[in-house]
């Protein structure tokens, strides 16, 4: 008896029969008439992308180099964050002192408890794209594994004004490397997590972290 | 308003579109609510949309690809079985519905699990998946607010984004007080929120199964993606140990780089969002990472979308993201709602793809190609350019051939058989063109007052009830034509 699988692909081919035999993928055309990259000056992008962000209810803040630790510290200490999250590779001079840090390790790994009960999470990013106002994470340096982004209920992420993209096509573009070559797992966040299911009324924090703040370093 | 438990997609006769809209139709809260959320959101879409000087390119762009993909569906398919099964995935085969979930609860069973979480999935809605497992003992909770709130309220889902929208905030704070035992609960929506909150988060931590449905899977690497918004996604699929994603098999595309385009165009045409919350990309297992799920099975279902493909025009169905514009501009939908399609895709797009999955035959389906005033709007908004209308008339020709192909001598001897049979032998030959004019003209002079016609005798009647028709001129064109080639 055949198999699902190959029943499956005899329905396709029999259903496609109309297609020529001799016809590639390759041979219909998509015309790829978008935009793929943004000519504007790097300054709008970079104000673009804290601007859209912004717009998500995303507490979005401009810092210059040397101030970063500061600001970080001011963040979490507004917060009221005693127990911090921290992926692996972190920059030690984000590392603020005096409140407990829940380092993640590739051999101590932290347990969802451990997340679910902890006060935030301080991570960096692959990306932002400005166009959307969008960050994205691709367990990278400096981000670790999706769940520390997750569980926590406040997230505080650096992005370096370099890591910031215009268009959405540059994003995709730039993360083609650590899909295709790596496996590696990518998370869009745009804004925290929301629900707009009753009535339409935007409500900002359902499963995700409530609170998304976003620290961007020249 | 009653709710039924059979669907176009359940065994049985379904209730035709005519009969379900005027239950809907009388229920003037269900009319407020959904006038309200569906003009709210076409609102806020035009804005979205009108932000990008490159939509048609990116619209087109989206359905050349498509129509890519689905003549070509074979190749993609076993590119992605590859892709996944090389990034540590299992891939499985499911003919049609009950052979899906077959697979489903056989991989729950296996792990030892009596619950699962779910993220919303209109596939598993498609298979009756919860209730499947129900039957084998297991457990399903809905995570998504919104199925959370019907699956408590015992309903079935009345949009494709946002499935409670026929129920308002008084409705939902009732509900949550008796079924979760939320004790002085406001209706705010920020409240109700609240409380979905830390019920779903002892589950998502106590899951040992995830069940996800998929937006997209890409062929070349064999990433799957989920968009969402409220982090529901999120946990589901990188929480619980096994994860288990059920797709119809029309959703792959070919390359990574392809997401350029459906992620600009699901979102702004969906939530009317630049980007939506939350979108997850992963391929196959997380492995020494400890990033996510340790076993990952992608189960690939026809159930019906190869007899979709067969159909040339019918077809472009499949090249449907899900976004549910097209049901927010409608307006019938926009006055009936989601439940009167009596299928878990409503609206335009579950017009044309409801019949053509589950075949012709049934009652239900069989009226849904006539639940539109043909107006247009949903080929307008649609980001991939389905040809919503011309679908619709194609799908109620071949309703109509089937019934001839079905009665058997009685049904052509049906008075509107007969009088179609009748018009399109006159509308096909010239003489007999011609002479039913003159016939016409001879026989109208009772009827036709001041240059029209209101009120036709007997079964024509019914044309002339809403609409007047204008008599048969004097001269007709044909006439003028031949008199003035002959001065």
């Amino acid at each position: 008896m055949a198999t699902a699988r190959e029943t499956i692909f005899w329905r396709i081919r029999h259903a496609t029969r109309d297609v020529p035999e001799a016809e590639r993928p390759e041979d219909v055309s998509v015309e790829r008439e978008y935009r793929k990259e943004d000519g504007a000056e790097r300054e709008e992008i970079i104000a673009r992308f804290a601007e859209r962000t912004a717009e998500y209810e995303a507490d979005v803040r401009r810092v210059g180099h040397d101030e970063l630790p500061r600001a970080i510290e001011e963040a979490l200490n507004r917060r009221g964050v005693r127990r911090l999250v921290i992926p692996p590779y972190l920059p030690r001079e984000w590392i603020p002192e005096g409140i407990e840090i829940l380092r993640d390790a590739a051999r101590s790994r932290l347990t969802n408890q451990e997340l679910d009960g902890s006060d935030g999470v301080l991570t960096g990013c692959a990306l932002g794209i400005a166009q959307t106002g969008t960050i994205v994470l691709d367990a990278g340096r400096a981000q670790g594994r999706r769940t520390l982004t997750l569980l926590p209920d406040y997230h505080l992420c650096v992005v370096r004004e370099q890591q910031i993209v215009g268009l959405v096509p540059e994003a995709f573009a730039s993360l083609e490397r650590a899909v295709k070559g790596e496996g590696r797992a990518v998370t869009f966040i745009s804004g925290p997590s929301a629900t707009s299911d009753i009535e339409l009324d935007r409500v900002e924090g359902v499963h995700g972290p409530r609170t998304l703040e976003v620290l961007i370093v020249g | 308003m009653e709710t039924k438990k059979s669907d176009a997609f359940s065994p049985g006769p379904t209730p035709r579109f005519e009969e379900s809209a005027k239950e809907s139709l009388s229920d003037s809260q269900l009319r407020r609510n959904l006038g309200k959320a569906t003009q709210t959101i076409r609102r806020k879409r035009a804005v979205a949309v009108d932000e990008m000087p490159d939509w048609e390119g990116l619209r087109e762009a989206g359905r050349a690809l498509k129509e890519r993909v689905v003549r070509h569906l074979d190749e993609y398919l076993l590119q992605l079985e590859e892709s996944v099964t090389r990034a540590g995935g299992e891939v499985h085969w499911a003919r049609d519905a009950e052979e899906a979930n077959r697979i489903i609860s056989r991989i729950v069973r296996d792990e030892g699990a009596e619950e699962v979480v779910k993220v919303k999935s209109i596939a598993t809605d498609e298979t009756k998946l919860n209730e499947h497992l129900e039957r084998e003992g297991i457990r399903a909770f809905e995570t998504d607010l919104a199925e959370l709130i019907i699956q408590l309220a015992g309903e079935t889902s009345s949009h494709i984004l946002v499935p409670a929208i026929h129920k308002n905030r008084a409705e939902i704070r009732e509900l949550f007080m008796e079924e979760l035992g939320a004790h002085n609960l406001s209706d705010r929506p920020s409240d109700l929120t609240d409380v979905a909150r830390l019920y779903l988060r002892e589950k998502f931590l106590k899951a040992k199964i995830g069940i996800s449905g998929a937006n997209f899977a890409v062929a070349e690497t064999g990433t799957v993606c989920v968009v969402e918004s409220e982090g529901n996604g999120r946990m589901c699929t990188t929480l619980p140990p096994v994860l288990v994603t059920l797709m119809g098999i029309e959703k792959v595309i070919p390359a990574w780089r392809d997401f350029e385009i459906f992620m600009q165009l699901l979102p702004r045409s969906s939530t009317a969002e630049r980007m939506n919350p939350y979108t997850s990309f992963w391929t196959g297992v997380s492995g020494e990472a400890g990033d996510g799920p340790r076993e990952f099975h992608l189960v690939l279902m026809d159930n019906g979308r190869t007899d979709v493909l067969a159909d040339e025009i019918g077809r472009q169905a499949l090249n449907c993201i899900r976004c549910s514009a097209c049901l927010n501009v409608c307006p019938v939908y926009e006055r009936t709602g989601g439940h009167a399609y009596n299928s878990v895709y409503p609206g335009p797009i579950g017009a044309i793809l409801t019949p053509q999955l589950v075949g012709v035959g049934d009652p239900g389906p069989d009226s849904l190609p006539y639940a539109s005033s043909l107006c247009g709007a949903c080929y307008q908004v649609c980001p991939v350019k389905i040809n919503i209308p011309e679908v619709l008339v194609h799908l109620r020709g071949k309703v109509v051939r089937h019934k001839q192909y079905m009665g058997g001598p009685r049904s052509k001897l049906d008075p509107e058989n007969v009088a179609m049979q009748m018009v399109a032998k006159l509308f096909s030959d010239p003489q007999l063109y011609e002479g039913a004019q003159r016939l016409a003209r001879a026989g109208q002079w009772p009827f036709a007052r001041g240059g029209s016609i209101s009120r036709l005798p007997g079964r024509l009647a019914g044309w002339t009830a809403v609409r007047e028709l204008k008599p048969i001129p004097q001269q007709t064109f044909r006439e003028w034509w031949r008199n003035r080639r002959s001065v």
